[in-house]
C-alpha cells in the first residue's frame, strides 16, 4: 500500500511539474507538449491509483492470451498492434504529401498541413514509429527465444514500449506545431531527445540484460545485429543532438556544432540511421524470421560473421557521401565515397544469407505468401544496397544528388526491404502471439504481397525516371553554352511522374489496409476465412517455451 | 553429439553444432565471387584514395597523385567557359542595343544569352513562356505599357518600374479614386461602364454615358481622351482586349477604386550590362518587338 502511495504521488508530482511547465512555457508548442506529458502522467497516476489489474483488462480487450508461464510476450503483442497502426498512419501521410507535390492546393493554405510540416511527420512515422515499433517488438520476441530466457526487466520493458509511444506522439505533434531542429530524421527538439535517450537506455538494459540471462552458450547472429543497432543508435542520437536550449521552458535549441561540422555530424547520424536502424536492425529480423518461416538452416555461419563485422565497421564512415560537392573538404568526400563502395559486398552478405537459406525450400516461394514476401524484401534489399554505393560514386552523384532519384532509392529500400520484411514478421508473429491456428487468411497475404510489390515498382520506377530526367534537364546546355531549361520547366515536367508515384503509394497503402484487416481478424479469433488453401510454416506451441532449469 | 558430423541432406553441407530455437546454421564457405568482389572494391578504394585527396594528416590531407580538387575542377570549367563567352559579352556590351540588329550573328548570340538569363531571373513573375499572369505583363504580345523597341525595353529592365529609392526608375501613380474619395461610388460605377464600352465589351448605356464625362475629367489626362493609353506614363491602352489585371467589371472596379502599383525591380544592381542587353534582345524577339525610332538608330541610342 505504501509503495502504491509513493508511486501514485510520483506520477502526480510529474503531472504537476509538466502542468507548471506548460503554464510558464516560452512558446505555444512547448506548452502543448507539456500538456501532453501532463495528460500522460495523469493517466498513469490514475491507473496506478485504481490499482486495477489493467494488464488483464487490456489482455481481454486485445484478446491476448495470458502468458505467465512461458515468454513475456505482452509488450510484443502491443508492439504488433502499434506497428500496424503507425504503419497505416505513416503510409497515409506519405500518400498525402505525394499528392501535395502533384497538387499544391492540398497544402490547404494553413501551416499545420503544409508539406514542410507533414514531410517529417511521414518520415518519422514510417521510420521511427512503424519501423521502431517493429524493431522493439521483434527484438523482444527474438531475444527471448534465441536466449531461452524471459525478458530481464519486465516493468522496464513496458516502460520502453509506452515511453517510445510518448516519444512518437511528442515528435509528431511537434512537427505539426512547427517545432523542429531542422535536422533530417532528427527533427525533435532537445527535451524530446532527452526523453528518447532515457527510453533508449532502458531498451538497452532490457535487451542486454536478457542476453546476459541467456541459457544458450552462444549469442545468435540476430542478437548481434539487434545489439549493434541499439548501441549505435544510442551513440548517434546523443552526439547528433548535442544542443543548448534557448530557455529551459521553451522548445527552441541550438546545435553544439556549426557550419560544415554540423552538416557532417548530421549526415554521419543520418546515414547511420539508415545503416543501423533500417539495415542492421532489420537484418536481425531477417536472421530469425526467414529461417523460421522457411524451416531451413541459415546458409552460412561464416558469411554471417564476416558480413556482420565488415558491415558495421564500414558503414560508420560512409556518411560524407551525402555531402558530395559541398563545402565539405574533398578528402572527407573521397573517404565517404570509397567506404560506401566497399560497403557493397558486406551489405549483400545479408541478402545472400537470407536468400540462400531457402536452398532446399525454393518451392515455398510458390506456395507460401509469407516466404514470397521475405524473398521480395531481400531482393529489394539487394537492389538498394547496390544502388546506394553506386549513387555514392561522385560522378553518379553529380547527376543524382538533389533529384527525386534519391527519393526513389530511399523508397525501394524502405517500402521494399523494411516494409515487406516487417509485414512478413507481423504475419509470422500474430498467430503465434495470440495462439491462433494460423492467420485469418493467407490469400489476403498474397493480395497484400502483389499490391505492395506493384506499388513499389510504380513508385521506384517513376522516381528513377523523374530523378534522372530532372538531373539531365538541370545540366543540359545548348550549343551556345547556355542552360536550356528553367527550374520551373523541370518542375512541370515531373508532374506525370508524381501522379504515378502517388498511384504506387495508394497501392502500398491499400495493401497495408488489407494487412490490418487480416491481422485484426486473426487477433479477434474469427473463424478462418474460407478460401483455397495456401501453405504456411508449421507451428508447434509446445516447443515454444524456455528451457527452464537448464544450466548454460 | 559434438564430435559427429551432421550433414544437411538438402544441400549436402555440414551443419554447425549449435542451435537456437530450432534455427541451425550451415558451415557453407564464403562464396568465392562475393569474396573476390569484396577484395576488388577494397583495391579500388585504395587506388582511389591514392589518386584523389583522401587521408587526413596533421595539418592537411593527402592531395592525391592526380592533383585534383573540386574547387580546382570548377575553376577550370568556369575559366574555359569564360574564355568562350568573354569576347561575345564584350562585343555585346560595346555595341549600342539599337545597332545590334545590324550584326545578325551578335544579335543571335545576345538573344540566346537572354533566353538563358530570362529562365533564371524573369520566369518567377513573367512565367517560363513569358506569357505573364495577373499583374505581370505578357511579353509575347505587341501591347506594351512603356514601349516595345529595344532601347526602351533595355531601359525598363535596367531601372525597373516603381523600384523604391531609385530615381531613374520608371514612375507613375494612378490615384486610388474610390478609396481616397476622389470620385463617388456612383461615379466609379459610371466610369467602369465607360471603360467596358470603349473596350468593346458592353454596349453604351446610361451609366457609360455618364461615365464619359468622369473619364474625360479624371482619366483622360493619362489614358488619353480616347483611352488609347500613354507610354510616357506607362498608362495602359484601355480599348484593346489585353488586360494586366482583368477586364471584367469587378476587376476594373477594383483597379479604379484602389489603384494598382505593380513593381518590377531594377536589374542594373544585380546583372551586368551585357546580360541586361541580352535580356532586352530576347524579350524583343518574343514576337511583339517594335522597330527602333530612326533617330535612335542614327545616334546609337
Amino acid at each position: 500500500m505504501e509503495q502504491l502511495v509513493w508511486k501514485t504521488g510520483g506520477w502526480f508530482a510529474l503531472a504537476t511539474l509538466a502542468f507548471l511547465a506548460a503554464l510558464a512555457a516560452a512558446d505555444f508548442g512547448f506548452a502543448v507538449h507539456m500538456g501532453i506529458v501532463c495528460a500522460a502522467a495523469l493517466a498513469v497516476a490514475v491507473l496506478t491509483m485504481r490499482h486495477a489489474d489493467y494488464e488483464a483488462i487490456t489482455r481481454g480487450l486485445l484478446k491476448m492470451p495470458a502468458s505467465q508461464d512461458k515468454y513475456d510476450d505482452d509488450p510484443i503483442r502491443w508492439g504488433v498492434i502499434a506497428t500496424v497502426f503507425w504503419g497505416l498512419a505513416g503510409f497515409l501521410a506519405g500518400l498525402y504529401i505525394a499528392l501535395q507535390l502533384a497538387f499544391p492546393a492540398l497544402n490547404l493554405g494553413i501551416e499545420y498541413t503544409s508539406f514542410g510540416r507533414l514531410r517529417p511527420l511521414h518520415t518519422s512515422a514510417v521510420i521511427f514509429a512503424f519501423g521502431g515499433n517493429a524493431l522493439i517488438a521483434t527484438s523482444f520476441y527474438v531475444v527471448q527465444r534465441t536466449c531461452r530466457a524471459r525478458l530481464a526487466f519486465p516493468a522496464l520493458a513496458r516502460f520502453v514500449f509506452w515511453g517510445y509511444q510518448l516519444f512518437i506522439v511528442l515528435a509528431a505533434t511537434g512537427y505539426l506545431l512547427g517545432i523542429t531542429e531542422g535536422r533530417e530524421y532528427a527533427e525533435p527538439e532537445w527535451y524530446v531527445d532527452l526523453w528518447l535517450t532515457i527510453v533508449w537506455v532502458a531498451y538497452l538494459v532490457v535487451f542486454g540484460g536478457t542476453i546476459l540471462r541467456r541459457s544458450e552458450p552462444h549469442i545468435y547472429v540476430a542478437n548481434w545485429f539487434y545489439l549493434s543497432f541499439i548501441l549505435t543508435i544510442a551513440m548517434l542520437h546523443i552526439v547528433n543532438n548535442l544542443s543548448m536550449p534557448v530557455s529551459w521552458l521553451g522548445s527552441k535549441s541550438y546545435s553544439a556544432f556549426a557550419g560544415v561540422q554540423d552538416a557532417l555530424t548530421q549526415w554521419w547520424y543520418g546515414h547511420n540511421a539508415v545503416g543501423f536502424f533500417l539495415t542492421a536492425g532489420f537484418l536481425a529480423m531477417m536472421y530469425y524470421f526467414v529461417p523460421k518461416q522457411a524451416e531451413r538452416p541459415v546458409y552460412s555461419y561464416r558469411l554471417s560473421i564476416i558480413h556482420f563485422w565488415s558491415l558495421i565497421f564500414l558503414y560508420i564512415w560512409a556518411g560524407p557521401h551525402h555531402l558530395h560537392y559541398t563545402a565539405l573538404p574533398d578528402w572527407a568526400q573521397t573517404l565517404g565515397m570509397v567506404f560506401s563502395v566497399m560497403l557493397w559486398m558486406p551489405s549483400w552478405g545479408g541478402m545472400i544469407n537470407g536468400l540462400m537459406t531457402l536452398n532446399g525450400a525454393w518451392d515455398r516461394i510458390r506456395t507460401d505468401p509469407i516466404i514470397r514476401m521475405m524473398v521480395m524484401a531481400l531482393a529489394f534489399y539487394g537492389m538498394s544496397t547496390f544502388e546506394g554505393p553506386m549513387m555514392s560514386v561522385k560522378a553518379v552523384n553529380s547527376l543524382s544528388h538533389y533529384t527525386d532519384w534519391t527519393i526513389g532509392h530511399v523508397h525501394s529500400g524502405a517500402l521494399g526491404w523494411n516494409g515487406l520484411i516487417t509485414f512478413a514478421c507481423l504475419y509470422y508473429l500474430t498467430p503465434r502471439l495470440w495462439k491462433r491456428e494460423r492467420l485469418y487468411s493467407l490469400r489476403l497475404v498474397n493480395w497484400h504481397f502483389w499490391l505492395a510489390t506493384v506499388g513499389i515498382v510504380l513508385y521506384a520506377a517513376s522516381m528513377w525516371v523523374a530523378g534522372i530526367m530532372q538531373g539531365l534537364m538541370w545540366r543540359e546546355y545548348g550549343s551556345d553554352g547556355y542552360l536550356v531549361y528553367a527550374f520551373s520547366e523541370v518542375v512541370s515536367a515531373m508532374f506525370p511522374m508524381y501522379l504515378i508515384r502517388a498511384a504506387g503509394g495508394l497501392m502500398y497503402l491499400s495493401g497495408a489496409i488489407i494487412m490490418a484487416w487480416n491481422i485484426g481478424r486473426t487477433i479477434a479469433g474469427s473463424p478462418l476465412r474460407e478460401e483455397k488453401p495456401m501453405n504456411d510454416a508449421a507451428y508447434d506451441a509446445a516447443a515454444d517455451r524456455p528451457l527452464v532449469n537448464q544450466p548454460a | 553429439m559434438a564430435d559427429e558430423k551432421r550433414i544437411d541432406p538438402a544441400t549436402g553441407t555440414q551443419i554447425k553444432h549449435h542451435e537456437w530455437d530450432g534455427i541451425q546454421e550451415l558451415d557453407t564457405p564464403l562464396p568465392r565471387w562475393w569474396l573476390w568482389t569484396f577484395y576488388a572494391t577494397i583495391l579500388f578504394a585504395i587506388g582511389y584514395t591514392i589518386a584523389y585527396p583522401a587521408w587526413p594528416m596533421i595539418d592537411r590531407a593527402t592531395g592525391g597523385m592526380l592533383g585534383w580538387s573540386s574547387r580546382g575542377a570548377l575553376d577550370k570549367e568556369l575559366a574555359a567557359r569564360e574564355r568562350q563567352i568573354a569576347p561575345i559579352r564584350k562585343a555585346i556590351a560595346d555595341t549600342p542595343i539599337t545597332a545590334l540588329p545590324g550584326h545578325p550573328e551578335l544579335m543571335q548570340q545576345a538573344i540566346e544569352g537572354g533566353r538563358a538569363a530570362f529562365r533564371v531571373h524573369c520566369v518567377q513573375c513573367h512565367g517560363s513562356g513569358a506569357a505573364g499572369s495577373k499583374g505581370y505583363p505578357n511579353l509575347n504580345d505587341d501591347d506594351w505599357l512603356w514601349g516595345g523597341d529595344l532601347a526602351t525595353i533595355e531601359k525598363t529592365i535596367t531601372d525597373g518600374i516603381r523600384n523604391p529609392n531609385h530615381d531613374a526608375t520608371r514612375q507613375s501613380l494612378m490615384p486610388a479614386f474610390g478609396k481616397d474619395q476622389l470620385l463617388t461610388a456612383a461615379q466609379v460605377d459610371d466610369v467602369v461602364a465607360h471603360v467596358r464600352t470603349i473596350s468593346g465589351q458592353d454596349r453604351p448605356s446610361a451609366a457609360s454615358r455618364r461615365g464619359d464625362k468622369v473619364f474625360a475629367d479624371n482619366c483622360a489626362v493619362c489614358h488619353g481622351p480616347a483611352g488609347k493609353g500613354n507610354r510616357e506614363l506607362g498608362a495602359p491602352n484601355l480599348t484593346d482586349a489585353i488586360w494586366l489585371y482583368g477586364g471584367d467589371a469587378g476587376t476594373i472596379h477594383e483597379t479604379v477604386w484602389n489603384s494598382r502599383h505593380g513593381v518590377m525591380p531594377r536589374w542594373d544592381d544585380k546583372l551586368d550590362k551585357a546580360t541586361i542587353r541580352m535580356l532586352a534582345t530576347y524579350v524583343h524577339s518574343l514576337g511583339g518587338g517594335e522597330a527602333s525610332p530612326p533617330a535612335a538608330v542614327a545616334t546609337g541610342r
